[in-house]
């Protein structure tokens, strides 16, 4: 599949020598978002896309010696065919947001080749370091990309590139700048993010050789030479990317020649050779840019061969430790040969391609050094980078394969291996050679339109020789060599002071700042979710009133509305009702007194209904707190009768604070809305269509069981669903009653005399008036609500009276039963309009005179309100008796 | 007339909420009925204060207040009625499986270390 894609690759390339761009494909995907999936290959995608399929063709070749057999061949391959698409597709895409997308694949696929070996934990950690960084680079990268197609006004690359100047002089080009950087340095392993490459190198050796050194990593320099035309050209861009460059120049060759690690020596050489990339990208000169690709390419194959070759040394020895790694030379001298001259093109040694692209470098820094008044100061940095690499490449080659005989190695003796395992570094060192030897005839061409996609412009000339005389560059060279040589022999002394001396490395500040937000997440989550309700409901409302609040922000609190005059005996029932209130909050220990307290604010408000027009209110809610009280008192014969004040006074102080907020904040929102003149069309059009479409005067009654009538099921199917949630709570027990049946109705267990005699006229009176509420509710307060309350307040009437077992063995209601018949004649109500053509519960009627309740009309709204009625009798049943029946042991016995 | 049913709806509100917060599984069913009321009645305010205009459609009469709220507060008064009643039977199933009648299950501060439950008594602070 590899060397198809490299065939189909290939036919393409003149025309890439030719023109410098070819579409190659394009279709809309989410044209909203700017999101296409364009395609276009230019002369720096044919380089990648070369390196990409030519190094993945070595590397599949080479993994298939790499890993042993337990090892799962087929996931690494599909994984690595993954990782090979997605990158393929970072480098020919057009959009740029569709190059986001194939970015963030990449930097899954490392994820997960990183995490290849997951039964061990340093690749585990490895993987997560890697994507925690790289992805959260990319998030940086999403929001750089979002802003630098805001500035040019398309995501369409080919549009992009061409707009340097719109870019540059934009306000926002520093932000973008900026945010698109972190997203390139944190892939390609720049520092201060450099520390994710080391501990990726905890993945098998093919996917380091491929995805952390030869492509993956480049994807940050890749996009630093795809957007150099844009971006590229300020003060900014130097002193950032040249400046992060040369850091990590510097940092990652001085600090490879201390790692013992062979993997590791090689990463921290990557994070160098990536350096000295972003650095020649970051020098702004055409020269520096030529020079950038060309070491991209150099530092692909001989990087991708050391791997490679540090692969197999860990394959035969069992050990990438250099310090028992020695003297390899007499075992494996093939393997031995092919990694010195890979090592020597790293340090760049003559006729070796790293040779070239150093010399174009050292030229560079010496150039620059010429224009700016920055003196040597350039020259000299670049060659004590040059002697570190050298130092480090030394001791690569010494260290593993002379210095002595082999230390305690798994394998002993290690030997050649196998032939095809050998190939791909020997075809990666050839071309190390080739190129180093004849620039001009192979990788001229190549790196000339590459360049020249990058530049965006006339090339400067350039020489690909390998002599260009005796001048400062060489003589920089040499001295790298001495240098490089010399620290190599001194190399204990140095390691000594490294040891001691050296920081935290950017993997413990990382696990401490991790375990830092992990604890500080448990601290918020542990200070929200204290599992008290208390705590919950302060919260809530404390949030509530912060919300609420905002909305008074700069409002007016006062319409214009004239205010009614306010008559003795409403402010004589509002001053009685809040003493009642205020009552029930002081008193709240005296369980009994305050539910006392409590029913009085219940007919308070009940007179409320009345005062401001609202009957049907009234009768409910009169009803309803009848019904309610007795529930309580019930409940509370199973609840302490007392109740326990709360220790501490602060909460009590917050608590009330919070109270009054809320009391205040709703007194003024009602005073806001009251002042104001009130918005009629819906009152209007309900008032006007009530008898002509609803067949009914009460329009309260007739918004409910007809325009609303929807909402009313709903709302009886909760009842339902209520009086089934406490039958099913109380079904699975109750707690023991703090007062005993026999005890609260004394010794004989007997009602009051004059309730014993009462009880049946008052039944038979109160279903009378019940009838009466039901039918006339349609015209005048009443209804189905209010009927069913007044019905189940009969019959509880009936239990308390006479002896509880009997009445329920007489009163063998099946309420349960009747709930559902309710529940149902609703439904087949509301059905029976859809057979007469009508939507769901569209109600009619018809006038019906009847003897003493007089001219009415007969709708079937009715039947609808009739099993409201049901519902609500058999709820209120369903729920006081279950509450009311006296406990197992015989009624009388205490 | 309208400042004083604000100042009722705020005072109700004030106590409900604070009840609300008390500790007590009682208490809180107590506040959640206080803030219905508030509630109920801040609803009925939303249609403006009217006397005698209730919305029954009579012959020789032209004004009526406002019969939505109405209609809500009558589904609301209902429903509060059914979600109090759910309330106190899930504290009183709490109670029983949880030994405790305080919201969270379980007592604390000095309560808890004396033993919890309805031994707890007043320690001199009154209400």
């Amino acid at each position: 599949m590899t060397a198809a894609s490299l065939a189909l690759l290939l036919p393409l390339a003149p025309a890439i020598f030719a023109s410098g761009a070819v579409q190659l494909a394009g279709w809309h995907w989410l044209p909203d978002l700017g999101l296409n999936l364009t395609f276009r290959l230019d002369g720096l995608a044919l380089l990648f896309c070369l390196l990409i399929t030519g190094i993945g063709l070595l590397v599949i070749l080479y993994a298939r010696y790499y890993l042993s057999e337990r090892d799962d061949l087929c996931r690494l391959y599909a994984l690595l065919l993954a990782f090979m698409g997605a990158m393929l597709g970072v480098v020919l895409s057009d959009n740029l947001l569709l190059l986001l997308v194939f970015w963030e694949l990449t930097s899954l696929c490392s994820f997960l080749l990183v995490g290849y070996w997951g039964q061990r934990a340093d690749a585990r950690q490895g993987a997560r370091l890697a994507l925690t960084i790289t992805a959260g680079g990319g998030l940086a990268l999403l929001a750089g990309l979002l802003l630098l197609g805001h500035i040019v006004g398309s995501f369409e690359l080919s549009t992009v590139l061409t707009a340097g100047d719109q870019v540059r002089s934009h306000p926002l080009y520093p932000a973008t700048l900026v945010l698109i950087l972190l997203g390139v340095f944190t892939k390609s392993a720049q520092f201060p993010f450099h520390f994710w490459l080391p501990q990726a190198m905890a993945a098998p050796t093919p996917v380091s050789a491929y995805l952390h050194s030869a492509t993956m990593v480049k994807a940050g320099v890749f996009l630093l030479a795809r957007l150099y035309p844009a971006l590229s050209g300020t003060d900014l861009w130097l002193i950032l990317v040249g400046g992060i460059g040369l850091l990590t120049l510097l940092f990652g060759a001085f600090t490879a020649l201390f790692q013992h690690d062979l993997k590791g020596l090689l990463a921290y050489s990557t994070i160098s050779h990536l350096g000295l990339i972003t650095l020649l990208f970051g020098l702004e000169t055409p020269l520096a840019t030529v020079a950038g690709v060309f070491h991209i390419i150099n530092h692909a194959v001989f990087k991708a061969s050391l791997f490679m070759a540090a692969g197999i040394i860990d394959h035969e020895t069992g050990s990438r430790d250099m310090r028992k790694v020695n003297g390899l030379f007499r075992y494996m001298p093939q393997t031995a040969v092919l990694a010195m001259v890979a090592a020597s093109a790293m340090a760049g040694v003559p006729l070796l391609n790293g040779f070239l692209s150093k010399e174009m470098f050292f030229g560079e820094a010496v150039h620059f050094a010429g224009m700016g008044d920055t003196g040597l100061l350039w020259p000299v940095i670049a060659t004590i980078a040059g002697m570190f690499s050298v130092a480090y490449s030394v001791r690569f080659i010494h260290d593993v394969f002379f210095n002595g005989e082999p230390i305690d190695l798994p394998h002993m003796p290690p030997h050649e291996p196998p032939r095809y395992m050998r190939v791909p570094v020997e075809i990666l060192v050839a071309l190390c050679l080739l190129v180093g030897i004849v620039p001009a005839y192979t990788v001229g061409p190549l790196l000339a339109v590459a360049a020249a996609s990058v530049v965006m412009g006339p090339l400067p000339s350039y020489s690909l020789a390998i002599w260009h005389g005796f001048n400062l560059p060489l003589l920089m060279s040499a001295l790298a060599f001495v240098g490089g040589i010399l620290i190599y022999i001194q190399r204990r002394w140095l390691f000594w002071l490294y040891d001691r001396y050296a920081g935290p490395n950017g993997k413990i500040l990382f696990d401490h700042g991790l375990r830092w937000v992990i604890a500080l997440a448990g601290r918020v989550t542990a200070g929200l979710e204290s599992g008290s309700l208390q705590h919950y409901l302060a919260l809530l409302i404390g949030v509530a009133l912060v919300a609420g609040g905002l909305g008074f922000w700069g409002g007016v609190w006062q319409g214009d509305r004239p205010i009614q005059p306010l008559d003795p005996l409403s402010g004589l029932a509002a001053l009685t009702l809040a003493l009642a209130a205020a009552l029930t909050v002081l008193r709240q220990g005296q369980r009994l007194t305050t539910l006392t307290l409590l029913g009085m604010v219940g007919l308070f408000v009940v007179l409320a209904f009345v005062r401001f027009s609202a009957p049907d209110l009234a009768l409910t809610q009169l009803t309803v707190e009848v019904v309610t009280t007795i529930l309580l008192l019930l409940a509370l014969r199973y609840l302490p009768a007392h109740g326990t004040p709360e220790v501490g006074t602060g909460r009590r102080w917050r608590d009330g604070g919070l109270a009054l907020m809320a009391g205040g904040g709703l007194a003024a929102l009602a005073w806001g809305v009251l002042t104001r003149p009130p918005q009629t069309a819906l009152a209007d059009y309900f008032l006007a269509t009530s008898l002509p479409e609803g067949g009914g005067a009460n329009v309260v009654n007739v918004i409910l069981v007809d325009f609303r009538g929807f909402d009313t099921l709903g709302e009886a199917t909760v009842l339902a669903i209520a009086a089934l949630g406490i039958v099913a709570l109380l079904a699975g027990g109750r707690p023991a009653p703090e007062t005993p049946w026999s005890a609260a109705t004394g010794a004989d267990a007997q009602a009051p005399l004059l309730l014993r005699i009462g009880a049946r006229p008052i039944l038979a009176l109160t279903l009378l008036l019940a009838a009466y509420i039901f039918f006339r509710g349609h015209q005048l307060p009443g209804g189905g609500f209010i009927a069913g309350l007044v019905t189940a307040l009969a019959l509880v009437t009936q239990y308390f009276a006479s002896d509880f077992r009997r009445a329920m063995q007489q009163l063998a209601l099946g309420y349960r039963r009747m709930v559902a018949a309710g529940l149902a004649l609703i439904a087949v109500t509301g059905a029976a309009s859809g057979i007469f053509g009508h939507s769901f519960l569209t109600s009619t009627f018809t006038h019906v005179h009847l003897p003493l309740i007089g001219d009415f009309e007969i709708a079937s709204a009715m039947a609808f309100d009739l099993g409201v009625y049901l519902i609500v009798v058999g709820t209120v049943m369903l729920i006081l008796l279950e509450l009311g029946q006296p406990e197992a042991e015989p009624v009388g016995s205490g | 007339m309208e400042a004083l049913i604000a100042v009722v709806i705020g005072l109700l509100a004030a106590c409900g909420v604070y009840l609300l917060l008390r500790a007590r599984t009682f208490t809180v069913v107590l506040g959640l009925m206080l803030l219905s009321y508030a509630v109920n009645l801040f609803l009925l305010a939303m249609g403006r204060l009217a006397l005698h205009r209730p919305p029954i459609l009579e012959a020789g009469r032209s004004a009526y207040t406002d019969p939505v709220p109405q209609a809500l507060v009558l589904t609301a008064i209902v429903i509060g009625f059914a979600m109090t009643a759910f309330a106190i039977v899930l504290a009183l199933r709490a109670r029983r499986d949880l030994g405790s009648d305080h919201v969270d299950g379980r007592e604390t501060g000095a309560c808890a270390e004396s033993g919890g439950g309805s031994e707890c008594r007043p320690d001199g602070s009154s209400s």
